[in-house]
């Protein structure tokens, strides 16, 4: 069983994110279940996705502390839902930082060490500046897939098993830019 | 075969296609809308976006009569809006299949309460399936058309936000079945006079009994036995949560639950010396089997608000599993613990927000400015609850907020304890809010010579559930174009005098737009009329902070917009996520914020 949680600022693109790696995982065969969020949390608001895979799934929602992979698409979310990465867990994490509203108006405290403590937390950590990748690859919104080419050197999913849930998952006009954003993403981010 | 991945949702969508339907009509709410979305991308259906949930089951019941598959779709509160159609349907029956879909929301990820829908089968004394996944989604649509004819009944398919937004594997074959019955005029049936009804009641409890025994044999329902000691009953995602949760228990999946399969229940019940029920929101599984006398633990142990997952089903039941059986941790296996982390709440939140550029914003900074009491509705606007706009006092349901003002506005005429505050009284609500419930409301207002004020957000479309067309839009779902309502007209029609049109990005004139209406001795209307930011943006133009102009004064933060921040002493505008909307350097007193073409 493999167990992936995608947090992130809604807007930010990780439902579809969920959506590549989850359709990715039923070509190769498994059993397959992901949970999205909809509606009102998309607004700027905290968004959690899951994927999980393997020979049978039952909860399309992972355990506390069981997660495989944590793919943090800003770092507060990141810190926010790393209580889902198990001990032997992997956090690739987009060095990136956006201030929610109560950050904003002066009324609370961006955690400063948000990176830091995903690191000492999780069992390896790989770090890119996925924002910039994208932009890089075309489009600073194919960040998510950055964050999937480095996921993907984790997996043992073939490259064309990847290009073609792109091409299902992706709008036909954004395809070529997110697959260049998953090859640099897969190329790499700083391994800790 | 196909082997596909598919929310709930869109499992219910291919369902009902196979199943054969021709009619399908649904009003938008999360975690429902992406039902009629998706089939309405399938050849001869017809599905239509309805003015609210009531008409849209009214349709549903008329085209069943007509002789064809009918689905419904709604939220959880939505059913409440349907609620009059729905308790007399089943006494009048349906001639082809009628499947109402209704997605419970426990958590409350976008709604504004966490009503539990089950108990609605049970006070319509209708069939209630719960599917656990999006193959039993999928199947579940034929197998609830073939009860309702078969039972003369509508059918309440019952999901929740984590099965319609979960995608789990489907295995099909792409095969529609056709059906197509003669329509029959019979009065005594379908005309629900006193004396027709006294008929018909009869028959709807008698029914109940055939159904039970439906009940017994119900494909979907499921004995799984593996522990001798640990029993667990459940339905829906709930199973998944249950299974995931203690491995080795026995397991009553229950995919029929009202009439419950009292017998099968019993049986499995019997095994044990006590089972445990595992269930989101109300005990109602539970109440049915301590009903049969049964020893069960459920709401003693598990939350009976917000959402369940594994680790909170492990966490609750687990220790007295433990106690009960001996079984260590009663078979759960808990996180392991290792390295802190910081809990939720140490964290900043990140509620959802306004959107930069978002027209709703300049709306309630006009309104902040007049110091309005308001009322409201359920929408993006809600958002503006947050600080700093903080512009909403009340809220409940949709259209609630026009009543809600007239009472206020009777409540403070006649109080000296509020003297002063009955000409502030302001309610807003969406375009398609407005239509949906707000129009009765403003008739009534009208009608009893009230001063309030009714401010419609017209961003021409269902923003927060996702830029569904409304009857004010001038087109379908199905994509055709249609009559566009004009509210301007309709207001009138209904007798208010004063109706106004203000583009709520010029806050001068909104303001002043908004202080006339306030300050009007009859019934106004202001219609705030600018397309959601998201749908229409302005291109290349953005603001700047002039950074030596900047006085720090924060004035401009007052607006809540995501895009402003402050960098020391001065404001800066996050360029790429500025919208060019220019609220803010309308507002700013040294006019420090500038705006730039992009490329500048």
């Amino acid at each position: 069983m493999t167990d992936v949680v995608l947090a992130g600022v809604g807007g930010q693109g990780n439902v579809l994110s969920a959506r590549v790696l989850a359709e990715a995982a039923l070509s190769m065969g498994y059993d397959v279940k992901t949970s999205e969020v909809h509606g009102m949390a998309q607004r700027g608001g905290s968004v959690v996705c899951m994927v999980r895979w393997g020979e049978k799934v039952y909860s399309p929602l992972i355990e506390v502390a069981k997660a495989d992979f944590l793919l943090a698409f800003e770092l507060l979310e990141g810190l926010r839902f790393l209580r889902y990465l198990g001990g032997e867990g992997t956090a690739i994490v987009n060095d990136y930082r956006l201030d929610p509203l109560p950050v904003l108006r002066g009324d609370a405290v961006y955690p400063e060490g948000a990176l830091g403590d995903i690191r000492s937390y999780a069992a390896r950590t790989v770090e890119l500046d996925a924002r910039e990748m994208a932009a890089a690859a075309g489009n600073p919104r194919a960040a998510g897939s950055c964050l999937l080419g480095a996921l993907s050197t984790f997996l043992e999913f073939p490259m064309d098993m990847w290009e073609e849930s792109m091409r299902k998952s992706v709008p036909s006009k954004a395809v070529e830019v997110n697959l260049k954003a998953f090859a640099l993403g897969r190329k790499g981010g700083t391994d800790t | 075969m196909k082997r596909v991945l598919l929310s709930g949702n869109e499992a219910i969508a291919l369902g009902a296609w196979c199943a054969g339907v021709r009619v399908a009509a649904a009003y938008p709410g999360t975690p429902s809308t992406e039902i009629l979305e998706e089939l309405s991308t399938y050849p001869d259906v017809y599905c239509e976006w309805s003015p609210n949930e009531k008409v849209a089951l009214e349709v549903g019941i008329g085209s069943c009569l007509g002789g064809a598959r009918s689905l419904v779709a709604m939220k959880h509160v939505g059913l409440n809006v349907a609620a009059d159609p729905w308790m007399t349907l089943p006494y009048i029956g349906v001639n082809a299949g009628l499947v109402l879909v209704i997605a419970d929301d426990p958590g409350m990820h976008s709604s504004q309460n966490e009503q539990d829908s089950r108990y609605y089968a049970r006070m319509a004394k209708v069939p209630l399936l719960e599917p656990a996944d999006s193959q039993e989604c999928f199947e579940m649509m034929s197998a609830a058309m073939d009860l309702s004819e078969r039972y003369d009944t509508p059918v309440l398919l019952r999901v929740e936000t984590r099965i319609s937004h979960s995608r789990t594997v489907v295995e099909y074959k792409e095969e529609r079945r056709s059906v197509d019955l003669t329509y029959e005029k019979d009065a005594v049936k379908r005309v629900m006079i006193p004396g027709h009804a006294r008929l018909r009641h009869p028959v709807v409890i008698a029914r109940l009994e055939d159904l039970e025994r439906e009940a017994e044999s119900f494909p979907f329902n499921a004995v799984e036995m593996r522990s001798s000691r640990v029993g667990i009953v459940t339905s829906g995602v709930c199973y998944q949560y249950a299974r995931e949760a203690f491995p080795e228990a026995s397991i009553l999946k229950l995919g029929f639950i009202y009439p419950l399969p009292r017998k099968t229940i019993r049986e499995f019940a019997s095994r044990f010396r006590r089972v445990y029920v595992v269930e989101e929101l109300e005990p109602y599984l539970e109440e049915g089997l301590k009903a049969l006398g049964i020893d069960v633990v459920g709401k003693a142990r598990i939350p009976r608000d917000g959402e369940l997952d594994p680790t909170l089903v492990g966490e609750s039941l687990a220790e007295l599993i433990e106690m009960d059986t001996g079984i260590k941790g009663g078979g759960w296996t808990p996180p392991l613990p290792h390295a802190a982390v910081p809990a939720e709440s140490e964290l900043p939140g990140r509620p959802p927000v306004m959107c930069p550029g978002c027209p709703h914003r300049g709306l309630f900074y006009a309104l902040n400015r007049n110091k309005a009491v308001v009322s409201s509705d359920i929408g993006c606007y809600t958002l503006s609850v947050l600080p700093p706009l903080a512009g909403i006092d009340c809220q409940v349901c949709m259209g609630a907020s026009v009543g809600m003002a007239l009472g206020l506005e009777r409540a403070f005429g006649s109080s000296e304890a509020n003297a002063g505050k009955a000409g502030k009284v302001v309610c807003v609500l969406g375009d398609s809010t407005f239509i949906h419930g707000g129009i009765t409301g403003l008739i009534d207002m009208v009608y009893n010579n009230t001063i309030s004020t009714i401010v419609i957000l017209d961003n021409r479309t269902t923003a927060m559930t996702g830029f569904q067309d409304h009857p004010g839009t001038g087109k379908t779902l199905m994509g055709e174009e249609t009559f566009a309502l004009d509210l301007v007209e309709l207001c009138r029609a209904v007798g208010v005098e004063s109706v106004r049109v203000v583009d709520p990005w010029d806050l001068e004139e909104t303001e002043a737009a908004i202080r006339e209406e306030m300050g009007s001795p009859r019934t106004s209307v202001v219609i705030s009329r600018r397309a959601c930011v998201l749908r229409e943006r302005r291109s290349g133009v953005f603001y700047r902070v002039e950074e030596e102009e900047c006085t720090g004064c924060k004035r401009c933060l007052r607006l809540g917009c995501p895009a402003l921040v402050m960098r020391g002493e001065t404001a800066v505008v996050q360029e790429d996520l500025c919208a060019g909307c220019s609220m803010c350097a309308q507002i700013c007193r040294p006019e420090a914020l500038r705006e730039v073409k992009a490329g500048d």
